[in-house]
């Protein structure tokens, strides 16, 4: 029975500091306590992460729970976005007089399951982790409870998010009837002795997959993300948009590329569609959106098309640009939501289209911002999101599947028409109405400092995606 | 004798019965949180089967998570409900479209 704690100190951490802040918003009528606070516990977490002895890999918790270098990239990134997160939410709340402890407390226990879900080597650990951070989001869309259309997309993604829980549940039962255990590694060890011959466990690994695809957001599982996208509040938006697709990719490596690599053969082709069809209704629908953030929306799902490139490629060189493409979208997300809350102010979400307007006449730092963001997203050279397409293009061609590959070129220069319409109102229509930019001065730095970071990664793209090489376990090599 | 096949076979019609409810039900929200709570069950239904005929206690742990995760689950689906009551004076499946995914 191993049970060292030595490395589950940051999950202990946020646990506790999230009971810590609760309670200290009780006590105080000063609501950025709980900002301040919960801020410090992220850098607390980053900080007993970084101390973690370096090594290979390492089970403990009875080997329910793993300790690998892929585990402390993917917190670093899960903790650095949820600051940004953060960050960017605290004006945004202020003005619509949501600014409540509840809202970091939710957070932080939202961070908590995606570090559970991330070190999670155990099916029940992994639904624990999942489930943790689903309800902590089902109560932050709900946040703003005046609004009609918070409720709405709330019980749309509650339901949603349910069917999709039950059903990976469902699969991870017939799993664990078919191998005797679920434990990660038992469970491979399981379904390469079973093969594909056995039907029970291709119909759980299918609906594993189903379960896996409606928390990605892949079409035809993709119902829920435009309407929780548009209904939220901006600032839960940008939460599900960024941090949870760490998560995602978490659940993905765990449940079906560890748990399921023996069948490897058998979910590549269940894939392949569902990447060319998130790539197709993803980049198609986009278009005809008039709302940034329902557009945003349906970017997500074609962005998700492409990590699902990487998975079917299904080497180390796939996950490295799975992993790779992950990062990358999740800080142009987090620029691109950001900016929809820079313009926004207290009575104006500034999340249509229209509100773009000729922002290079009154604000030509943050048009030039928000320019560098959509370029990096439509994949224009030399911003990072050009190096991650490259990545994962490479892998699928490496792979041998140099079709899919052109169909998301193809798909990808239909959708560069939607980035570049933004770019279009920005800097060739006139503005409309009021054209005060009220954001903080914090707010203008770590934005300005996210979209120049677009620029830099992209020149340099080499140590992120040397380091995402690395640390891709030999398991999904 | 009723065997480990009757059980699964139990799980998937209720499983089933509980993802029709959710597609086929168009009156009422609360119907919809019902099957969701259906659908966990049939899950635990399969996990206790497969415990007891593979001899292994991993299942039956399981369950008690799922029962748990459930309850919290419900509190949530129903403050949500709640919610929406408020804001909207009804809770008809029909009459949530305003967002049109």
């Amino acid at each position: 029975m191993n049970f060292d704690l030595t490395h589950v100190w940051p999950e202990i951490f946020v646990a506790t500091m999230a009971c810590i802040v609760l309670v200290a918003d009780l006590y105080t009528s000063r609501r950025d306590v709980a900002y301040w606070l919960s801020l410090l516990t992220i850098v607390g977490a980053a900080a007993l992460t970084l101390a973690l002895p370096a090594g290979g890999r390492e089970l403990t918790l009875t080997d329910t729970y793993i300790a690998e270098p892929l585990t402390d990239v993917l917190k670093m990134v899960a903790y650095g976005v949820v600051a940004l997160v953060f960050l960017y939410s605290r004006d945004y709340l202020r003005e619509r007089d949501l600014l409540k402890g509840e809202y970091f407390v939710l957070g932080l226990f939202g961070l908590l399951g995606i570090m559970v879900m991330i070190s999670a080597h155990h099916f029940l650990t992994l639904y624990l982790g999942l489930e943790l951070l689903s309800l902590s989001l089902y109560a932050m869309v709900a946040f703003d409870r005046d609004s009609s259309i918070c409720a709405e997309s709330a019980m749309k993604y509650f339901v949603l998010g349910a069917i999709a829980s039950g059903t990976l549940l469902f699969g991870m039962s017939l799993v664990y009837g078919v191998t005797g255990s679920l434990a990660i590694n038992e469970v491979a060890a399981g379904v390469v002795a079973a093969g594909s011959t056995d039907i029970m466990l291709l119909i759980a690994l299918a609906f594993m997959l189903v379960g896996v695809m409606f928390k990605l957001g892949a079409v035809p599982f993709h119902m829920w993300l435009p309407d929780v996208y548009h209904g939220a509040p901006t600032s839960t938006t940008l939460y599900i948009g960024t941090a949870s697709k760490i998560a995602s990719f978490a659940l993905f490596v765990r449940a079906i590329g560890e748990a399921f690599g023996g069948l490897e053969s058998d979910w590549r082709d269940m894939l392949i569609v569902l990447a060319v069809l998130s790539l197709g209704i993803g980049n198609i629908v986009a278009i005809a959106q008039t709302n940034l953030k329902r557009m945003l929306a349906y970017s997500t799902i074609s962005h998700v098309g492409f990590i699902l490139l990487g998975f079917i490629a299904a080497d180390g060189q796939g996950y490295q640009a799975a992993l790779f493409y992950t990062i990358t979208y999740v800080l142009m997300a987090a620029g691109a939501f950001g900016m929809i809350i820079l313009l926004s102010r207290a009575g104006f979400e500034a999340d249509e289209l229209a509100d773009f307007k000729g922002l290079n006449q009154y604000s030509p730092w943050f048009a030039l911002i928000m320019l560098l963001l959509m370029f990096s997203m439509a994949g224009v050279p030399p911003l990072i999101g050009f190096y991650a397409k490259l990545a994962v293009l490479a892998a699928v061609v490496e792979a041998g599947l140099t079709w899919l590959a052109i169909v998301a070129v193809v798909f990808s220069v239909i959708g560069a028409f939607y980035y570049l319409r933004v770019i279009k109102l920005m800097y060739f229509d006139a503005p409309e109405g009021d054209t005060r930019i009220d954001a903080g001065v914090g707010m203008r730095v770590v934005l300005s400092a996210n979209g120049l970071a677009m620029l830099a990664l992209g020149i340099f793209p080499g140590a992120l995606l040397a380091l995402c090489g690395t640390v891709i376990p030999l398991a999904l090599r | 004798m009723i065997g480990l096949e009757h059980y699964l076979v139990l799980a998937a019609i209720l499983f089933s019965l509980a993802v029709a409810g959710i597609f086929l039900n168009r009156k009422n929200v609360i119907v919809l949180l019902m099957c969701i709570e259906l659908m966990l069950l049939a899950v635990n239904f399969n996990f206790v089967a497969f415990s007891r005929f593979l001899g292994n206690l991993d299942g039956q742990v399981f369950v008690f998570f799922i029962l748990t995760v459930a309850a919290a689950e419900a509190a949530i689906g129903l403050a949500i409900l709640v919610v929406l009551f408020r804001n909207r004076r009804s809770i008809d499946v029909d009459e949530l479209d305003v967002l049109k995914g």
